[in-house]
């Protein structure tokens, strides 16, 4: 028996709606299917389901919004009937829970009441209704006698919570993107000590590779510099493993597999970071394809859950809008973030000779709880190593 | 192919990559990039739906071409017509 729940896709989510399910009661699921659709602040985003079985039970209806971490399904998890086929490969552990535990609610929800504290006056049903609306009875002004809080005091809470919530409603996506990306950034800026690095990176061999790579590809096949900026960011990550990782709980979680976030700007405002998987593992030509198919997907609002949930890492380029130096902010709980910027052409010394280069900014912003600037360094020294042997990528 | 069915197709090959822009409001002559905030993924596929729809092979030295409404106009025009 398994619950799927409204996932976590990002550390700014808080809250899903669901908008509808693909799947209906006594229907068979497959871990990996997209079974729901949820709308966040950010997208609408398509959920896989992470066991195999039978749809049970439905929990929650479409158009209701709920807490990340709510069951939305029950799934039944008896063993393929005989003859069905193999039996499918168990969950890797990195994807048996869909939700990456987070260590603290980002946006409040209405808290239980205070075990210690000022004793409230309430009335014992009226405590129950507030608990089961996760309505907190402390911040309600009591109209029974002594101040006491009545069952009716507790509904009227709940109405104008809900008048409250309706206009809420019409606040356009950027608006609410706006105040996803704020909860956090402000958690990052409050909880992770950051420290960073940065160094400057002769392009001149990567980008002559490339020129002669491309001449010989057709224009569906041809690749771009950030193709190759992303494999050597994942590579190197092989050689200092503590930058890919997850803060979970006060300790940081070594991560085994390479799932490049690529910080995507969306036109009409804000972004999102979906996840390039087992990126060290993907040749140029896959890596490039998932690229793509990610960024227009992205901007058209169908990234799925596992995408969004899954980045141990992130990378930003901002170079396109022309900028040279990305000091980038870690998106918790993760706890490196990669950036760079435009690559120019500048005066560069080689062989006692002042020549031009095309060069980029590499920069790291690392948590200091996980990583220090020594491996920091290594970490930025080995992918410009890489850059510099583009046919190895 | 006429002038007239090459805008038609470069319209219609942006209006892919970006739905939400105004493509009524492009400056013929200014970079398209700036006007609608494209990067180079966007680039990449303004390049390949041009390729898909006209089967023009485009170099990738020739993109800079490509940076303005009239340059592409002007540039597909010769390659189709030369073609």
């Amino acid at each position: 028996m398994a619950e799927f729940l409204m996932p976590q896709l990002g550390a700014d989510m808080s809250v899903g709606k669901l908008l509808g399910w693909r799947k209906k009661v006594g229907d068979r699921v497959q871990r990996g299917d997209i079974i729901a659709d949820v709308e966040t602040d950010k997208a609408d985003i398509e959920v896989e389901v992470f066991a195999t079985g039978t749809i049970e039970k439905i929990l929650v209806q479409p158009g209701e919004k709920v807490p990340v971490g709510t069951a939305l399904a029950i799934i039944s998890e008896e063993g393929p009937s005989p003859g069905a086929g193999p039996v499918p490969p168990s969950p890797s552990p990195e994807h048996a829970a869909p939700t990456i535990p987070s260590p603290a609610p980002l946006i409040p929800t209405a808290p239980a009441p205070p075990a210690g504290g000022p004793r409230v006056h309430i009335s014992p049903v009226a405590r129950k209704l507030a608990a089961d609306l996760g309505i907190n009875p402390a911040r309600l002004s009591g109209t029974g006698p002594g101040g006491r809080i009545t069952l009716e005091d507790v509904q009227h809470a709940a109405q104008a919570r809900t008048a409250e919530a309706a206009p809420e409603e019409k606040i356009d996506r950027a608006a609410r993107m706006r105040q996803a990306i704020a909860t956090a950034m402000a958690r990052s800026k409050r909880e992770i000590p950051h420290y960073y690095l940065s160094t400057e990176i002769d392009m001149s061999r990567s980008l002559d590779w490339l020129t002669g790579e491309n001449l010989k590809r057709s224009v569906e096949d041809r690749l771009v510099y950030g193709v190759l900026l992303l494999k050597a960011v994942a590579l190197a990550l092989r050689k200092v493993p503590e930058l890919n990782a997850l803060w979970i709980e006060g300790k940081a979680t070594p991560r085994p597999d390479v799932h490049l976030g690529v910080a995507i700007s969306l036109r009409d405002g804000g972004l999102v970071a979906p996840a390039l998987h087992h990126a060290d593992r993907r040749s140029l030509d896959e890596l490039m394809r998932d690229f793509r198919d990610v960024v227009q997907r992205a901007r058209a609002g169908s990234l799925r859950s596992s995408e969004l949930s899954d980045p141990t890492i992130t990378v930003t380029s901002l170079g396109e809008q022309g900028v040279e130096t990305v000091f980038g902010v870690i998106y918790p709980p993760q706890v490196a973030l990669v950036g760079f910027g435009k690559i120019a052409e500048r005066p560069w010394s080689s062989e006692g000779q002042i020549v031009s280069r095309p060069v980029i900014t590499a920069t790291l912003s690392a948590d200091h709880r996980v990583s220090d600037g020594h491996r920091g360094g290594l970490f930025l020294v080995a992918v410009n190593q890489l850059l510099q042997k583009p046919e190895e990528l | 192919m006429t002038k007239e069915q090459i805008r038609e197709t470069v319209f219609r090959v942006l209006g892919q990559i970006a739905p939400e822009a105004n493509l009524n409001h492009l400056k013929p002559d200014r970079s398209i990039r700036d006007q609608m905030d494209l990067d180079s993924m966007d680039l990449l596929n303004f390049v390949v739906g041009l390729h898909k729809e006209l089967q023009v092979e485009i170099p990738e030295s020739d993109y800079p071409k490509l940076s303005t409404l009239n340059g592409c106009f002007d540039y597909l025009a010769s390659r189709k017509n030369a073609a």
